[in-house]
């Protein structure tokens, strides 16, 4: 060990014992400067490659039938991207049930292009330090085309109705060997995990805060998350095992969600630490 | 207990429900989550369906009715089971490593290469020296010197940690006696690291 390593090493230890109390603070200001320096810069998010990969994917020619997604319909009429995403999600009458962005997705990709839907929900999310898969970035791309809007997903339908209070049962439904629900972190505000600020989605102030910032770039994760991956994320430390994407739970879960941050502004891909 | 009923009736005043609708039967809940976990071990399926005091709890968004509130305090309490010599602190340099660890249960903690943690940080202040630690609890530190070290609260806190709701039902606190995340000697160790005088949490 080098003198300077130890005077380092030392430098560190009293850095961590007088800064304690200002950790947290520090953590969330330097990323906000990030963040304030990312609007300022606004092409400089990462995530924004996989807006263009995106992009890219919708439009050209893809899976067995190789045709383009630009006839699928994301519910404001085939084609129709501009917008969308704050409106999801919705009910389907060609599906017979609510969907949110990437499941629609899901939906397009396996009836348009002819994908088995078994191949498109298997191992659907990117391992850290590997990008977001094709649907993943092409919901980043729906989602980034609603920017600067706010959520207005419809709930005027009964199915909409049903998959929102569903949606509220399961956010408060204790499951498996520790007792959690979603809502034995983000049912309080102000309080955290270790250092990590925990938002009281429970709360439509704080929902609007933070929903809308997804898909974003996980800066510890290295890609693009989708919400469906983040909420595999939530089980996985519920100890249950792999939420299926898709699936009822994960749909109602995200309509309650984007319900309770209804009129909150998407800011979509944002940025995580 | 003031605080609970407080709690309850900020509850109702402001229990706006989402929208109009029927709750949802658990039936229908536990058909859901059954099918949104395809491919489950056989072992994991009790996890899907949780027992009466976790039903309970999620039903009334953890405010139950005051005789709910006193049924599971009771039913939790018949619970606890205690060390057979008697002896309720063990060694706090073996809380100290649990009260890190934040493993097991995952779906990738399978096959498990260690024992399981409490992960006490993850919501509570203990030490001075662990500056990483969460609020969703209290702080923890000078648990023990606060309570002049007295036996009657290295048994209340065996008890707590042994099963949080036998002492505060619907508490956010994993059951980890209860529900066999930790052994009666790792539970003595975390106890021994609150309570012992000897332990950072108490200097």
């Amino acid at each position: 060990m080098t003198i300077r390593s130890i005077v380092l090493a030392a430098t560190c230890a009293v850095f961590a014992l007088t800064a304690a109390a200002f950790a947290q603070d520090a953590t969330e200001k330097g990323l906000e400067k990030y963040r304030q320096m990312l609007k300022a810069d606004p092409w400089s998010n990462p995530g924004l490659l996989d807006v263009d990969r995106g992009e890219a994917l919708w439009k050209s020619p893809g899976g067995p039938n190789k045709v383009s997604l630009e006839t699928c319909d994301l519910g404001m009429g085939p084609g129709k991207v501009d917008g969308a995403f704050a409106q999801l999600p919705r009910y389907f009458a060609d599906a017979d049930r609510v969907m949110d962005v990437e499941t629609r997705i899901i939906w397009c990709m396996e009836k348009i292009q002819g994908f088995k839907h078994a191949d498109l929900i298997k191992n659907p999310h990117p391992a850290g330090g590997k990008p977001v898969g094709d649907r993943g970035a092409i919901a980043t791309y729906v989602a980034s085309k609603s920017d600067g809007m706010k959520f207005n997903a419809p709930d005027a339908n009964p199915k909409e109705k049903e998959a929102i209070a569903l949606g509220e049962a399961l956010f408060w439904r204790r499951s498996s060997t520790h007792d959690f629900a979603c809502a034995s972190c983000h049912a309080a505000s102000g309080t955290r995990i270790r250092l990590q600020d925990l938002p009281e989605l429970a709360d439509p102030k704080e929902a609007r805060m933070v929903v809308g910032q997804w898909p974003a770039y996980r800066v510890s994760n290295a890609h693009v998350m989708t919400m469906q991956h983040r909420l595999l994320d939530c089980y996985w430390q519920m100890r249950m095992p792999r939420l299926e994407i898709g699936s009822d739970v994960s749909v109602d879960l995200i309509a309650y969600l984007v319900h309770n941050a209804k009129g909150g502004e998407i800011s979509a891909p944002g940025l995580k630490r | 207990m003031r605080m609970k009923a407080l709690i309850v009736a900020v509850a109702a005043l402001s229990a706006a429900p989402a929208l109009a609708q029927d709750k949802p039967s658990s039936a229908r809940l536990d058909a859901m989550i059954k099918a949104a976990f395809p491919g489950a071990p056989a072992d994991w399926q009790s996890r899907f369906v949780g027992d009466e005091t976790m039903k309970e709890c999620s039903d009334a968004h953890n405010t139950p009715a005051k005789a709910t509130d006193e049924a599971i305090e009771k039913r939790e309490r018949a619970k606890i089971k205690y060390p057979a010599d008697g002896k309720l602190m063990g060694d706090w340099k073996a809380g100290e490593k649990l009260a890190q660890s934040g493993y097991g249960f995952r779906f990738t903690d399978y096959p498990p290469k260690q024992a399981n943690g409490g992960n006490c940080y993850a919501c509570h202040q203990l030490t001075k020296a662990e500056v990483s630690y969460g609020t969703v609890g209290p702080s923890l530190l000078g648990y023990g010197k606060q309570r002049k070290f007295a036996e009657a609260d290295v048994k209340a806190v065996y008890e707590k940690i042994y099963d949080s709701n036998a002492v505060l039902a619907c508490s956010v606190m994993p059951r980890f006696g209860a529900n066999g995340v930790l052994t009666i000697d790792e539970i003595k160790d975390l106890v021994a690291l609150l309570m012992s005088p000897d332990s950072p949490v108490n200097k």
